[in-house]
């Protein structure tokens, strides 16, 4: 049985540049890198130096917070730099790929047979653990937790999007074996929820071990945080952890295989991508050839993830932990000569401020700009419009601004994590990086409840 | 073109206001200018979204100012309408609109010249940047004040509202009051000679060595309320047609852009499409006036309450303030439900203050003002209720 939920709130921003439905193999990659600027709040430390032979599945690092979270090499090579930046902050471990990986070997197992402790361990020492996210703070999961519930959003709904009824179709049996896993790690349920507006694949249909709910609605509809509000909000104390899909099947081909399999699709997405399709890559992999092959010359903006929560990267850098989904779009930054004034359709806007909305349908070509400063809280009821939870967005961003712990408590602090106020920051008149303070936010309640 | 004059900016002008120019405490003077001309070139962060609606807050400023003309060419050629009314002669259009220019124009340097002078000169002290809030609050001011006023109190009230409005909270987005209805009610209680009665509303009115035609009378239709609920007289002393319909068009003596409520209606209708002001507070607020003139009605134990209930929106400076002032989203109610009340309770308050206090005529400005004061009460409690909604929810569900 699935239950409908209907979101009116949200706005699809329709960008150029959506990826083909043909899946291809992207070039094995030259090197690999496990980026620790990607996961929040941990504190690595590093295991392995320049020069270390590593398989896939070997530790190179681990949280000194929580020992049993491991991270591990996607692919089997050699350690060839561990790049640090300011403060000797650590920004990258690179490994340089074998062209034929080798695989540390974790057992295969049916998680059906194994206890709970078992299947902690094992995700663990495979390294993906950090699949697993939790609510509040959005940060990765603590081990010793019980959490009320695990949900799994099937759809991604921001802009350019890969489609994962697309990429995990036919992979039914690894998805079940994640599912079974991951269901013995909580005393509730595992929620999975599909989308509505369209027929989701049999691999989530099918699906057993869980409870299916559907959503329909734009964007965010998509977003694990906006399920949770509505099928099972986070309270005070509450803990619930989050998967994405291909995490879940990477899971599952731990129990199947014995083997960490890194393997990952991503979308190739944006404008300024010439060749738009899916790849087959790996996890962590170098993005220089992908963008050499098949990104248009030009002043571009290279995203590892979409945009509206990516981080931006360089066109040698490296595909994010959490990104399945690479972007280029123009980087634009030319100074607009009475700009503020101008009624250019060619810029998207909530607002009918700007003619855009006579031109329903229309799909944008974006650029970076900031399109204005960034000027104090004016315009009222704007984040609400894309907003879909029972909170008051704009009141929790202040109250996150003047760090009132209670205020952001009772204000529902502990239900969202940035990406959810990432069309509230793109919308915004203010132009106020909302996304930014919701993290600081979440961090300092973070020291503070420890 | 565009790209001469940038470079322009940034290598000839720029380098003296950058640090270690000669002008360099000036640069918030630099800034302003240039992204008046040039929206910066800022590209989006490492992290965070990074596309951004086209939307600034200088777009949404001069969408306002843009709402606000409509009334404004109609005050400046209503000025010279009464005007002539009153003189008891004919006069062309041109003729009218000339007069009311040369009447109305400088009122509306002297606002924005007396406010963003403050403005920049605050920008300068903080070493912020100056804020767009004023663009609109200049054009506020003066379509709210009689054609009368002296040009010295203009800039007093405008200086005024600027420093003890606005800077002393923190600028734009800060504020408590409506800026331009401090300046207003700044004027209403240091000069009430010059902001009521019935020699204000019509140029000359207070120039002694104008003589104006016999039987002219320059009361308002406010003033006249208080006296009578019909036969309502314009600025030749002559019984209108229709009363509703001439005060709908705005061929009515009264403040220079609160008149012509037909005007008024157009920026409405521009404000509401794009978007930027809220029907919820405009629509309650009509429902709230309404309401309050049907029960005075109900009652009508004076003439001023015999005024039927429809009347009140197109009189004085209700559609105005409703559409202009109370829309204001830093002083408004910011919540959903909280704008439904605010609203609301301005349009009781302001056609109870009209009717039941001659000497306020003008209620619906304290309607505001009061209101943008209890804005943060009611929010407060509709947040709280959201508050304990949300905590029973997730009790429930554990």
């Amino acid at each position: 049985m699935s239950n409908v939920l209907k979101l009116r709130k949200g706005v699809d921003i329709k960008l150029v540049g959506e990826a083909d439905k043909v899946l291809v193999d992207a070039p094995h990659p030259k090197t690999v890198a496990i980026k620790p600027t990607d996961f929040e709040g941990i504190k690595p430390k590093v295991v392995v130096k320049k020069g270390h032979e590593v398989k896939a599945g070997t530790t190179i690092m681990y949280d000194k917070n929580h020992e049993a979270v491991k991270f591990t090499s996607p692919v089997s090579g050699e350690i060839v730099e561990v790049k640090r930046g300011d403060k000797r902050k650590l920004l990258e471990i690179i490994i340089l790929a074998d062209s034929e990986i080798r695989y540390e070997d974790f057992k295969a197992a049916d998680p059906n047979s194994l206890e709970r402790d078992a299947i902690v361990d094992k995700i663990c020492s495979a390294g993906l653990w950090p699949f697993i996210k939790q609510r509040p703070y959005d940060v990765i999961a603590n081990p010793e937790d019980k959490p009320k519930s695990i949900f799994i959003s099937a759809f991604d709904s921001s802009p350019l999007a890969p489609d994962n009824d697309f990429i995990l179709h036919g992979e039914g049996e690894a998805f079940q074996a994640g599912i079974d896993a991951i269901a013995k790690l909580t005393e509730g349920k595992v929620h999975l929820t599909t989308n509505a507006a369209t027929k989701a694949d049999d691999v989530f249909t099918s699906a057993k071990n869980v409870v299916h709910h559907q959503v329909s609605g734009p964007h965010p509809a998509g977003n694990v945080g906006v399920q949770i509000h509505h099928f099972d909000p986070v309270g005070r104390g509450d803990v619930i952890w989050t998967l994405k899909p291909q995490d879940v099947w990477t899971i599952g081909k731990l129990f199947l295989t014995g083997k960490l399999d890194a393997r990952r699709v991503i979308a190739l997405t944006g404008s300024k991508i010439s060749n738009r399709k899916y790849f087959r890559t790996i996890l962590g992999t170098s993005t220089k050839d992908l963008f050499e092959q098949n990104a248009e010359k030009g002043n571009s903006r290279f995203i590892s993830g979409n945009v509206l929560t990516g981080t931006k990267i360089h066109a040698d850098g490296y595909l994010g932990f959490y990104d399945y989904q690479l972007t280029a779009i123009p980087e634009g930054g030319e100074p607009e000569m009475f700009g503020w004034i101008k009624p250019d359709p060619s810029k998207f806007s909530l607002s009918r401020a700007l003619p855009s909305w006579l031109i329903p349908g229309k799909k944008f070509d974006l650029n970076a700009n900031m399109n204005g400063e960034e000027r104090p809280f004016v315009v009222t009821e704007e984040y609400e419009k894309v907003f879909p939870f029972d909170i008051y967005p704009v009141q929790l961003i202040k109250a996150i601004m003047v760090e009132d712990v209670e205020l952001m408590e009772e204000l529902g602090i502990y239900e969202v994590a940035p990406e959810d106020f990432a069309l509230c920051e793109t919308i915004c008149t203010s132009k106020i990086p909302s996304q930014t303070i919701v993290r600081e936010g979440l961090s300092k309640l973070r020291i503070e409840m420890s | 073109m565009s790209n001469a004059i940038h470079n322009f900016l940034e290598e000839k002008v720029k380098p003296n206001f950058d640090k270690g120019g000669k002008l360099e405490k000036y640069y918030p003077a630099y800034d302003a200018l240039e992204t008046f001309m040039f929206v910066p070139g800022h590209t989006t962060g490492k992290t965070g979204s990074h596309i951004r609606d086209g939307i600034d807050m200088k777009r949404t400023m001069i969408m306002v100012v843009v709402a606000l003309l409509p009334a404004l060419l109609f005050g400046i050629w209503n000025t010279g309408h009464q005007y002539y009314l009153a003189l008891g002669e004919q006069a062309d259009f041109m003729t009218k609109v000339i007069y009311g220019a040369i009447e109305v124009l400088p009122i509306v340097v002297v606002s924005y010249a007396a406010g963003l002078g403050v403005e920049f000169i605050f920008a300068i002290i903080n070493k912020h940047q100056v804020n767009e809030g004023f663009l609109v609050s200049g054009m506020l001011i003066p379509l709210c004040l009689p054609v009368e006023i002296p040009l010295w109190m203009v800039a007093a009230a405008t200086i005024f509202a600027v420093i003890i409005g606005k800077e002393v909270f923190g600028g734009t987005g800060m504020n408590i009051l409506n800026v331009a209805l401090t300046a207003r009610a700044f004027l209403f209680f240091a000069y009430p000679t010059w902001m009521s009665g019935d020699k204000v509303w019509i140029g000359e009115g207070t120039n002694e060595a104008v003589a104006y035609a016999d039987g002219s009378t320059g009361a308002t239709l406010l003033a006249q309320a208080t006296e009578k609920s019909s036969g309502f007289v314009n600025a030749a002393g002559a019984q209108y047609g229709d009363t509703f319909w001439n005060a709908f068009m705005g061929f009515i003596p009264g403040s220079i852009g609160e008149t012509s409520t037909l005007a008024i209606l157009i920026g409405a209708a521009i404000l509401l499409i794009t978007g930027i002001a809220s029907w919820k507070i405009m629509l309650s607020g009509v429902l709230g006036a309404y309401v309050m003139g049907l029960i005075f009605n109900a009652f009508a134990v004076n003439p001023f309450m015999e005024v039927p209930a429809h009347y009140h929106l197109v009189m004085g400076g209700f559609a105005f303030g409703i559409v202009f002032m109370a829309t204001d989203p830093v002083s408004a109610a910011q919540t959903s439900t909280g704008k439904y009340v605010y609203g609301f309770l301005i349009g009781i308050l302001g056609i109870m203050i009209r009717v039941f206090n001659p000497a306020y005529p003008e209620g619906i400005m304290l309607a505001i003002l009061f209101m943008n004061v209890m804005a943060p009460l009611i929010d407060h409690y509709v947040i709280q209720a959201n508050i304990k909604r949300r905590k029973k929810r997730t009790l429930a569900v554990a």
